[in-house]
């Protein structure tokens, strides 16, 4: 069967006052329906902009896609007019993003907000939109939604603006929600419920989740599979269970080692944390024919500084872009 | 959604509602308080005023150069027997109506040229802000005086020309506030929802980028009414329409034998225009969030 969406050999250029980096450097993906994906990695490592480029809503004149297509339903996104992008927004593809304290339009009510959205691509009646506006606040479990459906959003809190975000986000039903580090601004507390009501909105509506995030313990709640993402390239790919179990990627290990355990029974033992020792290459150094990790790993050979490591494929579609991915 | 666990009520922070902290700012500014009051004054007694003292301005009255509280008309008369308090009252009406005409003329230019340049960038930008710099360097008042001389001195001509040697900037204001809010997080997400890009600049970052418009609109005001007085003090305006800069343009050869026929119509639009620039500043208090932790 068709993916649902499919990433074919992405490339996404930024043109930086240095050059022009390859922001994502040749990343493939599919996406079936009613699935849900995480990308995980540091900051800087193009999570965001493979978000972006999906919804085609790269920073003007700063980024574009240079190859590889993106096919949605069997339609091409890379080349799509404007206009039939537009539908296609908050239609069948819908984004929630990363600060809730500031996604929303402080001058209207989040009850017109959500409405506008329904209206514009249902051309639904004022009335009927925010009749179901206020029924999607319910559903997205803000207490007393007829009362709070005309707050503005500077009288809602952090958990309750994102709430609002996720409304607004599957007004329509999208076939795709695209959750851009959806929990990161958000207390912990907070994090489980927001996570809660994902999962019920897409056991609900059936919509695939794409997840951004760089906290493998989100990756752990709300994905099946996962693709690790490392300077514009990805690292791994596979089933989150099989991964955090064996990792056949050293930048992937070192990810899931960062991550406190906390121990059954209580003991002085202490393990000491790790870190991945390094920072990101700078984009200048983006596409270059090699491994970008390996002035950060350990296990690093001359072959590692003179080619770009190839996939390797394990079971059940996990992948890994190492040279020694069978010795991790 | 019965099996739906509890969700515990999240914190809702008591914040209150952005009108009611805007009019708690403009209240602290005591001067802008006290000129709001005799703004009002003003306004009222233009509106009403005709009605409460119905003598026509252009009517000789009485013997001319009659003081003020002599022979019973309060302000006096002028050169020619007019009641000076009538011409006050039926003056304060189009200043104030050409005040207003000419602010909103210029806003509705300098919104449109500046959402579009600040909005579309590139060449679009370009190109309106070496406009809007063109008609930044034009010495005002010559280039109005042009237009009215040219084209009548009709009042609807006089508020045209005062809006559009004063537009500029409005222009750059809306331009700055739409390159700074175009970048926000709400409006890549109203993006993401699908908005037009007409609806994403008058409809999401318009209604944001408004404060700093209204502070500049409401100083137009006071500037529109000190323009309206220079060109009709020097005659450029519409005979059959009595306006303070008029009164005092036609009295100013007896500054010296009457000088109140002067004074009392200059101390309209100094009081006038000093209220309104109070006001403005009253409104930046309230509107400016830079200014607020004061």
């Amino acid at each position: 069967m068709e993916p649902l969406l499919k990433v074919e050999n992405l490339r996404i250029e930024l043109t930086t006052r240095a050059g022009i980096a390859p922001v994502i450097d040749n990343l493939s993906f599919e996406l079936g329906a009613g699935e849900s994906i995480s990308f995980v990695g540091e900051s800087g490592c193009g999570k965001s902009m493979t978000a972006l480029g999906i919804m085609g809503l790269l920073p003007e004149k700063v980024g574009r896609i240079a190859s590889g297509s993106i096919t949605f339903n069997g339609e091409e996104l890379t080349t799509a007019s404007e206009k039939r992008l537009r539908s296609i927004r908050g239609n069948d593809i819908s984004m929630i993003f990363q600060e809730p304290m500031t996604s929303l339009n402080p001058v209207y009510t989040v009850g017109e907000q959500i409405a506008e959205v329904i209206r514009a691509h249902q051309g639904l009646s004022r009335k009927a939109a925010w009749a179901q506006a206020i029924e999607l606040l319910d559903a997205v479990r803000i207490p007393n939604a007829k009362g709070r459906v005309s707050d503005y959003p500077f009288q809602m809190s952090g958990g309750q603006r994102q709430r609002v975000m996720i409304a607004i986000a599957l007004a329509c039903e999208p076939k795709i929600l695209i959750a851009d580090e959806p929990t990161t601004a958000l207390d912990v507390t907070v994090q489980a419920q927001i996570f809660d009501l994902l999962n019920e909105m897409k056991r609900q509506t059936g919509a695939s989740i794409i997840m951004i995030t760089h906290d493998m313990g989100a990756v752990a709640e709300m994905a099946e599979r996962m693709i690790v993402m490392y300077a514009g390239r990805k690292a791994e790919e596979g089933p989150v269970q099989q991964i955090i179990e064996h990792p056949r990627h050293p930048y992937t290990k070192g990810l899931i080692s960062c991550v406190p355990h906390i121990m059954s029974t209580i003991s002085t033992e202490r393990h000491p944390l790790t870190e991945v020792p390094g920072i990101v290459p700078g984009l200048m150094d983006f596409g270059k024919n090699r491994c970008l990790f390996a002035s950060r790993c350990n296990k690093v050979t001359q072959k590692c500084a003179d080619e770009r490591p190839s996939e390797m494929a394990f079971d059940a579609g996990q992948q890994s872009a190492c040279w020694y991915a069978q010795e991790v | 959604m019965t099996d739906a666990p509890i969700i515990p009520t999240e914190e809702i922070p008591q914040a209150r509602h952005p009108f009611a902290e805007a009019w708690e700012m403009f209240r602290r500014n005591h001067a802008a308080m006290v000129a709001l009051v005799v703004l009002t004054l003003i306004v009222l007694g233009a509106i009403f005023g005709p009605w409460l003292y119905p003598v026509d301005p252009f009517d000789m009255v009485w013997a001319p150069f009659s003081p003020p509280g002599v022979d019973g008309f309060l302000l006096g008369t002028d050169y020619l027997g007019r009641d000076l308090l009538s011409a006050l009252i039926n003056g304060a009406r189009v200043s104030i109506v050409i005040g207003l005409a000419a602010a909103v003329v210029s806003v509705v230019i300098g919104v449109t040229v500046g959402a579009l340049a600040g909005f579309y960038r590139g060449w679009v930008e370009e190109l309106l802000m070496r406009i809007t710099e063109f008609f930044q360097v034009l010495p005002t008042l010559l280039f109005s005086m042009v237009i009215v001389a040219l084209f009548g001195a009709s009042l609807p001509m006089i508020t045209f020309a005062i809006g559009v040697v004063s537009w500029t900037a409005v222009a750059r204001i809306t331009r700055s506030e739409f390159l700074r809010i175009r970048e926000l997080e709400y409006v890549t997400a109203s993006r993401a929802s699908g908005a037009k890009n007409g609806k994403l600049m008058f409809r999401v970052i318009l209604p944001n980028a408004l404060p700093p418009i209204i502070v500049q609109a409401a100083l137009m005001v006071g500037s529109a009414i000190l323009f309206e007085a220079g060109l009709s003090f020097l005659g450029l305006t519409d005979p059959n329409v009595v306006s303070w800069g008029q009164v005092i343009g036609s009295n100013r050869q007896y500054i010296l034998d009457a000088s109140y026929t002067v004074t009392i119509p200059g101390l309209a639009i100094f009081i006038t225009v000093l209220c309104i620039s109070l006001v403005g500043d009253g409104l930046n208090d309230a509107l400016n969030p830079k200014l607020r932790q004061r």
